[in-house]
């Protein structure tokens, strides 16, 4: 889609847009800003799974810069100070997994077991059904970590031939269907038991499905958490050689 | 919110650290959290100091994931070409991950209680 032509501005305010489209300042705060709106629709929807937040802002922020003419990378001037967060957030996993710790030690085999069922079941059927229907290898390669978080995702895209910018949009993508879909998925199949529902959400849905965990209840939120952390652990180790096979095989 | 800030960012320095110097495989801030979660073992008063922060952060933790997403933008041609692929095979790989690991979490579970 090609942008539209800049918009036409009355002169005053045409220099302020010229000045305000060369800071960081501008895509800081509407990404800031945006985000909030969303997450007020989310709220007044009574935190419907389908009024995702990261669905509606990136929805609005991707239109508004199209409908200035805004290239990608001028946003990502001042948005990268947000995608930097992702770095400390990780770290910060450590303190719901400490919190969890004494039911780690019970649950280690049960959780462990379902990390890499869950991983490899994600990667596999991903690369799978993208190349029955004929995606491109590029496209195979960014799809199979699409269950990780996007900072390791992004490097084990690129490990194994894929484009990590596009395999940061598949990964948003995948944890915005999670947060969806989850609570109809383990209703249907007839699982209540949070700490399931939690890590299964965090093994496919990483960052997305941990927030919306933790918006349905701690419990739930600290093995989503879990699951985030473990299965970027594991997934950075094993889905490089397990991607790499994969495609070399297909 | 300060001492927080800068424990989260000196164990993301280390494990970059860590990563570059032994040449491991994982990215810096998945070994930064290896590194946190051993000195919260040691020592748990650590906790107090860093937890309000951590749960702030934690609490948007999608909004994270905001910037990389609008780089949607750059791909609407290949995702146009290639729609149908991309979206079933996100769509069915996110339930079918969903459903394994539940179901393995739940039959594990079984078996460990049956067996004491």
């Amino acid at each position: 889609m090609s942008p539209l032509p800049a918009l036409a501005l009355p002169g005053g305010l045409a220099d302020v847009w010229v000045y305000l489209s060369t800071t960081p300042l501008l895509g800081l705060a509407l990404t800031l800003v945006v985000y909030h709106g969303a997450f007020l629709v989310y709220q007044r929807a009574g935190f419907n799974p389908l009024a995702n937040p990261v669905a509606i802002a990136v929805m609005v922020l991707a239109t508004l810069l199209w409908v200035t003419g805004t290239p990608y990378a001028t946003y990502f001037e001042g948005a990268q100070f947000v995608h930097f967060l992702l770095g400390p957030a990780t770290v910060a996993l450590a303190v719901p997994l400490f919190e969890q710790l004494p039911r780690l030690r019970r649950l280690w085999l049960p959780l462990l077991g379902a990390l890499v069922a869950g991983s490899v079941a994600a990667a596999v059927s991903a690369v799978l059904v993208g190349w029955a229907l004929g995606a491109s290898r590029a496209t195979l390669a960014s799809l199979a970590p699409k269950s990780v978080t996007s900072p390791v995702a992004m490097g084990i895209a690129e490990k194994i031939g894929g484009i990590p910018s596009l395999t940061a949009v598949l990964v948003a993508a995948t944890g915005i269907i999670g947060a969806a879909s989850a609570r109809s998925l383990f209703n249907a199949m007839r699982i209540s038991d949070p700490t399931v529902r939690g890590f299964a959400l965090g093994t496919a849905a990483h960052g997305i499905g941990t927030a919306r965990a933790f918006q349905v209840s701690d419990e739930m939120g600290a093995f989503a958490g879990l699951a985030m952390g473990l299965s970027a652990l594991f997934s950075a180790v094993a889905l490089p050689l397990l991607g790499g096979l994969l495609l070399r095989w297909l | 919110m300060i001492p927080a800030l800068a424990t989260l960012l000196v164990f993301q320095l280390m494990g970059e650290v860590v990563v570059m110097s032994l040449g491991l495989p994982v990215p810096g801030p998945v070994v930064g959290l290896a590194l946190l979660l051993t000195l919260l073992v040691l020592r748990p008063a650590t906790l107090t100091a860093i937890k309000p922060t951590v749960q702030g952060l934690l609490q948007h933790l999608s909004l994270l994931f905001v910037p990389a997403a609008v780089g949607v933008m750059q791909h609407l041609q290949r995702l146009g070409d290639e729609a149908l692929a991309i979206g079933v095979a996100l769509v069915v790989s996110t339930l079918v991950c969903m459903a394994v690991s539940a179901w393995t979490m739940v039959w594990l579970m079984k078996r460990m209680e049956q067996k004491p």
